[in-house]
């Protein structure tokens, strides 16, 4: 795809690393005529200076609203902007809702052009969302393991137990009371601070 | 059984009684378990009910209507059996265009003529020195904020697409945006105006109850096909929401009610400044000067919850005005079918009644509204987009 052919895309949204994944995806996939805006103060003069084809802006960001002014009559619009997801398209817009993402195009550009767009940028906010909850997970996995290793620490010294048998004691007493290792652990820290 | 309900609601104080119905259980007595969705567009709010998301939504009243013609976006018939809130907004400006204002004010300066025709006298004063123009925020395109301003400043001459620049703002960044010089005024609904001279960085210059007596702000919206498909979970929403509104409206109950709506997964902001809304008295300067309306913002009482279609007759009116669509007959009557006091009045179980033929808005300028008459009575306006 030439530089000409490509339409002109701009992504709005205050994440910087989704956007990069999206942006990623959308050059991979030949877009080569991509800008970020990420600054939402004087948005839409900013559209407006950089004339796009396509808007993607994801559905977390308030200044959606200010998008939807493009719709009215004004002077300021050289082309009105009109949004993808039209009667026919429940299934696109019910995709790009739950995946947290809308795109808004100009008045003109063929239907057929924007699907891809539209199917790239769902399945990288998707891809996007999956990284967050990874991480947010791996991060809650990080404390509990810390929380374990501290209240292993106090058992040895209070006790006088290996390393093992710290966490034998612990893993036992979680299972016979029900609970996750890292409660019990959990309890042990906060008791170790009662007592001190 | 209880019936499970998605429902979207933006943070504002005008979502009380949908929130006050979950939360005092009000929901609950009437069978419906009900999961409140906090949102950050009114797009987004209008999406989601379209797709299904949202069984019924916290929405302006202007883009229900909207909506059902089609207007600026996807075409979806909508019902609105229940006004969420009457009034409610207010216009703040920058101290600077305060000052301005009243260095121009000749007369009364409660009358909102006589702050408009002053606002007008400010506006080609800037021209004559080659100023930028005024820029005034409001919240979505289809608002009543939007009317409500451009209204309010025409009727001193002052045309809103030639004299000043309109802009939209989410209400979360209206108080940053006058504060930094990005907005000179905004028109915005609770708590942001007193947000803003809470911060020192705004005036309250009118209550929108001193533009019209009484204007649909807030209705409760469903998907007409929703509507008709499930007639009983409706009456029993409309039920619930009624009651909450019945509870927030008790002095006694105010401090509670605010206390609920402060919550952090509600509107997130002072019970004291909700409070302030709810009993109609505001801080109005940064200086501490009050100001006290009995129609600040209503919340069921004076009949506000059953709508009144003659009022969404004026919302399309407007729209015609300010050529965000051509006059067609047939579009009035769809805008009126919105507004759906039928489905009120089954559901409190009490007989219909006509409309009560006095002017259903209250406007302080123009001839009293008509809705069998909109062409005549968009007549008598000189600045708009309409042209008969």
């Amino acid at each position: 795809m030439s530089a000409e052919s490509s339409p002109k895309i701009v992504i709005v949204d205050e994440s910087p690393i989704r956007a990069a994944i999206l942006e990623e995806g959308l050059r991979e996939a030949g877009f080569t005529r991509v800008v970020h805006i990420r600054e939402m103060q004087s948005l839409l003069a900013r559209i407006y200076a950089e004339d796009p084809d396509v808007i993607l802006i994801d559905l977390e960001n308030p200044s959606r609203d200010v998008l939807e002014a493009m719709f009215q009559v004004s002077r300021a619009v050289r082309r009105p902007i009109a949004m993808f997801v039209d009667q026919s398209d429940a299934a696109s817009i019910q995709a790009s809702v739950d995946a947290g993402v809308s795109a808004y195009i100009v008045d003109g550009l063929k239907k057929e052009r924007i699907k891809p767009i539209l199917d790239l940028c769902i399945s990288r906010f998707n891809a996007f969302s999956k990284l967050q909850d990874e991480l947010d997970r791996t991060k809650s996995a990080l404390e509990e393991r810390k929380v374990i290793d501290r209240a292993k620490g106090i058992l040895m010294k209070v006790k006088g137990l290996t390393e093992d048998e710290a966490y034998v004691l612990m893993r036992s007493t979680a299972m016979r009371e029900k609970k996750k290792i890292g409660e019990i652990a959990q309890s042990i820290l906060t008791a170790s601070e009662l007592l001190k | 059984m209880t019936t499970p309900l998605h429902i979207g609601f933006i943070p504002l104080v005008d979502a009380s009684a949908l929130i006050v119905a979950v939360d005092k259980g009000f929901a609950a007595a009437e069978g419906l378990d009900i999961t409140l969705t906090r949102e950050v567009s009114w797009s987004n709010v209008r999406d989601k009910l379209n797709i299904g998301r949202f069984d019924a939504a916290h929405l302006l009243a202007p883009v229900a209507i909207a909506s059902s013609l089609g207007l600026g976006h996807v075409k979806l018939p909508i019902v609105a059996p229940f006004n969420l809130g009457l009034n409610g907004n207010a216009i703040t400006v920058s101290p600077a265009l305060h000052a301005a204002i009243m260095g121009e004010i000749d007369g009364d300066p409660r009358n909102p003529l006589v702050t408009a025709q002053a606002l007008s006298r400010v506006v080609a004063a800037r021209r004559k020195a080659g100023a930028e123009p005024l820029t005034f925020g409001m919240t979505f395109p289809f608002s009543t904020h939007n009317y409500q301003l451009r209204f309010w400043m025409a009727a001193g001459g002052v045309d809103p697409d030639e004299d000043v620049h309109l802009v939209v703002l989410p209400p979360p960044y209206m108080v940053d945006s006058l504060a930094n010089g990005h907005v000179d005024a905004f028109c915005v609904g609770a708590p942001w105006n007193s947000v803003a001279v809470d911060l020192g960085v705004g005036q309250i210059l009118h209550f929108v109850s001193d533009i019209l007596v009484r204007a649909a702000e807030k209705v409760l919206a469903v998907r007409r096909g929703w509507s008709e498909k499930n007639p009983e979970t409706l009456a029993a929403l409309i039920r619930a929401a009624s009651h909450a509104a019945q509870f927030i409206e008790q002095p006694d109950n105010r401090a509670e009610a605010a206390h609920i709506l402060a919550k952090p997964q509600y509107i997130g902001v002072d019970a004291e400044v909700i409070r302030r809304t709810l009993d109609g008295r505001l801080k109005i300067s940064p200086d501490g000067t009050m100001r006290e309306s009995s129609r600040y913002l209503l919340v069921g009482r004076e009949g506000a919850a059953r709508p009144d279609p003659a009022q969404a007759a004026w919302l399309y009116a407007q729209m015609v005005r300010w050529g965000q669509t051509a006059m067609q007959p047939d579009a009035l009557k769809t805008a009126m079918g919105v507004f759906r006091p039928d489905l009120y009045d089954a559901a409190m179980g009490q007989p219909a009644k006509p409309g009560n033929g006095v002017d259903a808005v209250g406007a302080f300028a123009g001839p009293a509204f008509n809705p069998d008459d909109i062409a005549g009575h968009l007549a008598a306006f000189t600045i708009g987009r309409w042209k008969p």
